[in-house]
């Protein structure tokens, strides 16, 4: 099982502090709520958890075994959704997943993707072009793509937007799933997503001293 | 690189940016000068003028589109930076192909060019396009992440590409006077090795460049 273990991470864009000093660790089928008003840092923290940007100071770990991974090799094992993931407009939901299945190596079939797609309830318009898609069947086709490589580590970032009822009791059937299979995070401001997680990291905005309170139910 | 063309065929994003482009310039430059007999030395230069100035205006597009269309965090996450690198290269290459079956053969139409070498000729502008596509790529990969992309192609393309420019054109000249395969060895070592050079060097930085 992978870990993830945050020393004292901090990130400052230009002058502006984002957040300082932020350690955590989670194991095994730990999942974490990071909340916190607007400009907190939820989204920046999931960015540099992703590996997409690297952080002012401190230090972000994924090991197993007690063996460091590459971002190389935690990428293909990592699952992500949130409002900066953009998927072709010009290709399918089939084409899509087949596409990105493909890049990270995955044995993966057509049928696997109908499969994905039919668990999202989009099985009719997996032929459609996404740029005909509404937000929230846009927002179902994320969780699809995060769902490729049957992530050990799922992040996601306001999750249920865009997404109606229906949408909302898939999510939920996702991170039940997520719990048994690995870790868990989700960045949210909904008070409804806030039993998502075991674990809450409470980020504070401005006063970036009040990071670090956290609470475990 | 197959979702690259899937994708272009169906938006023409770049195609239709460097075929317009390049028609226009080659239709401008057979107005202003195709009445004067040229020498073979300025008919290579205008030739590769074109090419090189169609192909700064879509070959940037390949990472630019990604980064627009905010579509570079699922592939940053999905690949690794060299398959990234490659596709792109192939699919610059393809188009720069494309580009060229139809610009060249226009462009020894219009200006009456005589190839007396063709067998260089063909070589050298597959060379150079092959050339072209590998600095292309990684300055765009540059480019993409700047804040003002659009002139920016073009000046920081071109001091790299001089010395292929210089070469190409030279090996061109050689090639429409009648040049061997032989006699142009030279024109071809010095291709294949900025060609090796630049790959190499792209393949080394891109993951940098890619990653931040």
């Amino acid at each position: 099982m992978i870990q993830l273990q945050v020393i004292e991470l901090s990130k400052t864009f230009q002058r502006r502090k984002v957040f300082e000093n932020i350690s955590f660790s989670l194991r095994d089928c730990d999942s974490l709520v990071i909340t916190g008003p607007n400009g907190s840092g939820k989204t920046t923290l999931l960015r540099l958890l992703c590996g997409f940007i690297r952080p002012t100071s401190g230090q972000i770990i994924y090991s197993e075994q007690g063996h460091n991974l590459s971002w190389r090799q935690v990428r293909q094992r990592l699952g992500w959704v949130a409002a900066e993931l953009v998927l072709y407009e010009e290709l399918t939901a089939i084409e899509n997943l087949n596409f990105f299945a493909k890049v990270r190596g995955l044995s993966h079939t057509t049928a696997d993707s109908k499969r994905l797609l039919s668990m999202m309830a989009l099985e009719r318009c997996g032929n459609d072009p996404v740029a005909s898609y509404s937000a929230g069947m846009k927002q179902r086709l994320k969780f699809a793509f995060a769902l490729l490589p049957e992530p050990e580590i799922l992040l996601l970032d306001e999750p249920s937007s865009n997404l109606d009822e229906e949408g909302r009791r898939l999510l939920d059937s996702i991170i039940e799933q997520q719990k048994q299979r690995g870790l868990l995070l989700v960045a949210t401001n909904d008070p409804r997503e806030v039993h998502y997680g075991e674990t809450l990291l409470q980020l504070g905005a401005g006063d970036v001293s009040n990071n670090e309170q956290r609470f475990t139910f | 690189m197959n979702k690259d063309l899937r994708s272009e065929l169906r938006t023409k994003y770049a195609i239709n940016a460097i075929v317009m482009f390049a028609v226009i310039t080659l239709a401008a430059i057979s107005f202003t000068v195709g009445a004067f007999a040229l020498a073979p030395q300025f008919q290579a230069a205008l030739l590769w003028i074109v090419l090189f100035f169609s192909a700064s205006s879509g070959l940037p597009r390949v990472f630019i589109k990604e980064e627009e269309s905010k579509t570079v965090n699922a592939l940053k996450l999905s690949s690794s930076p060299l398959g990234v690198f490659l596709g792109k290269l192939m699919f610059n290459l393809i188009l720069l192909l494309i580009l060229a079956s139809i610009i060249v053969p226009l462009f020894i139409a219009l200006m009456g060019v005589n190839i007396k070498g063709l067998a260089l000729f063909v070589l050298i502008v597959v060379l150079g396009l092959l050339g072209l596509s590998g600095a292309s790529t990684i300055v765009a990969a540059i480019v993409a992440k700047a804040a003002t992309k659009g002139t920016l192609f073009a000046v920081l393309a071109f001091p790299i590409l001089l010395p292929l420019l210089i070469t190409t054109i030279s090996a061109t000249d050689y090639a429409m006077g009648g040049g061997t395969i032989t006699g142009g060895f030279s024109h071809i070592q010095i291709l294949v090795s900025y060609i090796g050079i630049m790959l190499t060097i792209s393949i080394l930085l891109f993951e940098f460049v890619w990653q931040e």
